[in-house]
């Protein structure tokens, strides 16, 4: 086998971005291994459009945008290995996989992205009582049902969670003729993208139970109902007397996405409790140097645009490894302060250009003020009219304010009544 | 015509199946499910019981002993995971400690070898996460963990492959006694036979009815559980149980075969014989006593959770004999705890009483041994890429989770006795038992069964009739 400067894992939006980047940064022997039968990871299955207005100023729809990445990466002296499988990535920057032509085997690049994405959290991770019949799905699957498969799971339809997919497959499933009864949401609040709300529930009459949740699933072979109920905001334990019954054949679950890091466990990169994914630098390096991650296997993103702005900064970046002109003297670590859910990067190393730092805070807000402070000093000071946990915050640390700071510390806190 | 017909396919019938497959005999099994290992041998808590638990002199104590004794090697010749962990009954007082005692004596009595009662520090030394409360208990070396359901799949298949027949979707619903029996199934097939083993599980009673044998009862009790994610799989090492009270054995908290945490079981009646479905006070309360057995129990890791019907009878006891009113029709019910741990040896003696009935001579080309490929990604890089080379289906993975490659899962369904099911596939290989849950290869999975039983891919089911996937095409 052929050696590789550099081995991409995974081949999703993030995957490709980072290849192309690192290519064009002067990276030549790139290889981006991916487990499907094609690029694109999970883009592939998001027919809907709402992808790269922010990159390409055009409302494009998953495939379409992962065919412009794809495009790229066929463009250049890339290697794409597709229908293999990373069996485990070493700190010692070995990479180790299978595939039905070459069995197992081990490649040892000078360095490595990891962009293996997210998956959905299950039901399991609930215990929600009830029947285990067919007819339950996260919502990510049956969205690979309609829209890859060309098959419908269900026609009378609950759904759990209010993420993203969940809208999206509401909306979705109604297009192909079933009925969505209800989105309960377990917090006072939906996770999902405002937009996705107005155009995937509001428009379709859809109604939305805040505060909600599944309390039994009825059904022997097939699901026949389920009955939901109000919950207490503070414990999240169910109110009696406020169960509310659907005659549905079908329980879908869009509760929550988490980054897809075993191989990163595995390697013993130290990851983050918040983010769930490695702990990174402004350059997207992960604690064992050379090994890099962007995109949903870091962070989950609201937007594929973001995951690939992130991945580009990570392809580079792997080509400055590589080339040995990543220069660390100092690093400055990133604090998460009051009602902020996750930071990231969480630690920038300095000398550096301006770094973007992305964020989310915990709960609604709304009039709100930013803080970011070196030590108990307020540096910066932003305000905001409405914020909430579903939508990435984002805010630029200049790159003179990072080389000034003293306490090597810098804490973003957000100060705000809660809503 | 056929000389023995065994009615279930649980874990108990698996074994006097493949028993029986010894002999030269013509042998079928009556299941009434999709699928064998339907009922409560697909959702219990795995363990291997020592046998210190029964009451000395009772069939329980007797078939529990031996059947553990035998464990090791049955496991070994049909490739289904098992391990020697040890279980450890923990004592939160003196009365406990007293209890304890007692359990140790019985079973000296019973036969078990390595049991020892063990201080508080040694008990913190075989198990951190352990109750800052527990004070002592009692450590079965010999006790084990064994994956159930394969136990049965894997017994059935080996039988089949030694001649024994299966009728899947076969519900026994009347049988003619006469010279022979005449068994008729609810949709209307008839088989013949000369011997039968009422194998039933929590349906034994009614199969015993239909020959006019009312002679015992059985009653359902759900057992509800939780299970955890392997990344918590070395939470605790042994099998903990509480020490029992007279309201019963409690919970225990143990790691599985697969290094998953299993948390449970509950113990509730019921007059349903079919409902498995968990409950939110069931859930609960297997919680909140795991976290009186162990210190912080990592519950946030749960990747599912299920229940299971022990089927127990109004003897309280084991029922394994002929029914008294037909020498020719053998009764093995009331097959609760320790019914696993037992059904090996469950599976001997009947085998050998029948055979001596009917004189049944042995197989000269009996094979013991099934092969188990799911151990697949525990092979050497170097062994892997022999499979590979070979059947290169190997070298693709299909279950993440659990790292599944296709060609277990063709394995599945070409092999005895074949999956027709997703979940039939997801016993036999452990696609889906990870902790996405079959989110990402579930529909690989369906089109792969679609293209090997040659049925459209809106036909593929979870667990036979009326639990399709999908109920039709898109617009
Ligand atoms: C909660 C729980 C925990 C347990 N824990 C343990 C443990 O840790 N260790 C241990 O040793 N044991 C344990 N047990 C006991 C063990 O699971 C059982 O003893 C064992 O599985 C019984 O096997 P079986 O074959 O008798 O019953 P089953 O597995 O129930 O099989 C009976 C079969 O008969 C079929 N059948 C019924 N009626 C008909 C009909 N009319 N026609 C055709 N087929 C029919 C059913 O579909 C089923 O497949 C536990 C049990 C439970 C429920």
């Amino acid at each position: 086998m052929k050696n590789y400067d550099l081995v991409v894992v995974g081949g999703g939006p993030a995957g490709m971005a980072a290849a192309v980047a690192a290519f064009d940064a002067g990276v030549k022997n790139i290889l981006i291994i991916e487990r499907d039968t094609k690029l694109g990871g999970v883009l592939n299955q998001c027919v809907h459009n709402g992808f790269g207005l922010t990159r390409f100023k055009e409302n494009l729809a998953g495939p379409e945008y992962a065919e412009k990445f794809s495009d790229e990466v066929e463009k250049r002296d890339i290697d794409v290995m597709l229908s293999t499988m990373v069996l485990e990535v070493g700190a010692d920057k070995t990479v180790t996989a299978m595939n039905s032509e070459y069995g197992v085997f081990t490649l040892k690049p000078m360095a490595i992205i990891l962009a293996m994405g997210c998956r959905e959290r299950s039901k399991g991770a609930l215990n929600i009582a009830g029947a285990r019949s067919a007819g339950i799905y996260s919502a990510g699957t049956a969205q690979r049902y309609v829209n890859i498969e060309g098959y419908l799971p269900g026609k009378n339809v609950v759904i759990l969670g209010s993420g993203d997919i969940g809208l999206i497959m509401a909306r979705r499933m109604t297009l192909e003729g079933a009925k969505v009864h209800a989105v309960c949401e377990i917090m006072p609040f939906s996770s999902g993208l405002k937009r996705n709300i107005v155009q995937c529930l509001d428009d379709f009459g859809i109604p939305l139970y805040l505060n909600h949740t599944i309390v039994d699933i009825q059904g022997k072979e097939r699901v026949t109902g389920v009955t939901i109920a109000e919950v207490n905001p503070v414990d999240k334990k169910p109110i009696k007397g406020t169960e509310i019954h659907f005659d549905c054949d079908t329980v879908l679950f869009s509760v929550g996405l988490i980054p897809e890091n075993e191989l990163t466990k595995n390697a013993g990169i130290p990851m983050s409790p918040r983010t769930k994914g490695a702990i990174v630098n402004q350059y997207r390096e992960t604690d064992v140097e050379g090994i890099f991650a962007c995109g949903n296997v870091l962070h989950v993103h609201d937007l594929v645009d973001f995951a690939s702005e992130e991945a580009e900064i990570a392809g580079r970046s792997a080509y400055e490894y590589i080339s040995g002109k990543l220069n660390k003297e100092k690093t400055v670590n990133l604090i998460n302060g009051a009602n902020i859910g996750y930071v990231l990067p969480q630690k920038i190393t300095v000398p550096s250009g301006d770094v973007k730092v992305f964020f989310r805070v915990t709960n609604v807000f709304k009039n709100v003020t930013f803080k970011v402070k070196d030590g108990d000093e307020v540096v910066i000071s932003k305000k905001k009219l409405t914020v909430a946990p579903g939508e990435m915050e984002t805010i630029v640390l200049k790159s003179d304010l990072l080389s000034a700071n003293k306490s090597g510390n810098i804490t973003i806190e957000l100060e705000a009544q809660n809503d | 015509m056929y000389d023995i017909l065994v009615i279930g396919g649980g874990v108990v019938g698996g074994m006097i199946l493949r028993e029986l497959s010894r002999f030269n005999a013509k042998i079928c099994l009556l299941e009434k499910e999709s699928d064998v290992a339907m009922g409560a041998s697909r959702a219990n808590s795995g363990i291997s019981h020592a046998g210190f638990d029964a009451k000395e002199g009772s069939l329980k104590a007797k078939f529990n002993v031996l059947g553990a004794s035998m464990m090791p090697k049955v496991t070994e010749e049909l490739g289904v995971k098992y391990k020697n962990n040890g279980s450890i009954v923990v004592g939160f007082n003196d009365e406990d400690m007293e209890t304890l005692q007692g359990l140790y004596e019985r079973g000296l009595k019973n036969g078990v070898k390595g049991l020892k009662i063990i201080d508080q520090q040694e008990l913190r030394t075989l198990e951190p996460n352990i109750s800052d409360d527990a004070v002592g208990a009692l450590f079965a070396t010999t006790a084990g963990i064994v994956c159930p359901y394969e136990l049965a799949i894997a017994s059935i298949g080996n039988a089949m492959d030694n001649g024994a027949e299966l009728k899947l979707n076969f519900e026994v619903d009347k049988i003619e006694t006469g010279e022979y029996f005449t068994v008729t199934s609810k949709d209307g097939q008839v088989v013949k036979a000369k011997y039968i083993v009422n194998s039933a599980g929590i349906y034994s009673d009614k199969i015993a009815g239909l020959i006019g044998d009312n002679s015992f009862k059985i009653g359902a009790r759900k057992g509800e559980y939780i299970l955890l994610d392997k990344e918590s799989g070395n939470f605790v090492n042994h099998t903990l149980f509480f020490c029992p009270t007279k309201k019963g054995k409690g919970i225990l908290v143990s790691q599985t075969v697969d290094n998953n945490i299993i948390l449970g079981p509950t113990a509730t009646e019921q007059d349903d014989k079919d409902d498995v479905t968990t409950t939110a006070d069931g859930l609960n309360d297997v919680i909140a006593s795991a976290n009186k057995l162990c210190k912080k129990v990592p519950v946030f890791n749960s990747i599912t959770s299920f229940a299971g019907l022990r089927a127990y009878s109004d003897r309280h006891d084991f029922i394994i004999e002929k029914s008294a009113l037909n020498d020719k029709f053998y009764n093995v019910a009331g097959i609760e705890s320790p019914g696993l741990t037992s059904a090996p040896a469950i599976g001997d003696f009947i085998a050998n009483e029948v055979a001596k009935d009917l004189n049944l001579n042995k197989k000269d080309n009996f094979n013991p041994t099934r092969k188990a490929d799911y151990f697949f990604k525990n092979l050497t890089n170097e062994e892997k890429n022999a499979v590979i080379k070979k059947i290169p289906e190997y070298g693709k993975i299909v279950c993440r989770c659990e790292s599944i490659t296709l060609g277990e899962i063709l394995r599945a369904i070409r092999e005895n006795p074949k999956a027709t099911t997703v979940d039939g596939i997801k016993r036999r290989t452990r696609a889906g038992m990870g902790r996405c849950q079959g989110g990402f290869c579930q529909p690989v999975i369906v089109s792969v069964l679609a293209k090997e039983l040659g049925i459209p891919y809106e036909q593929v089911t979870k667990s036979g009739k009326g639990s399709e996937i999908n109920v039709g095409r898109t617009k």
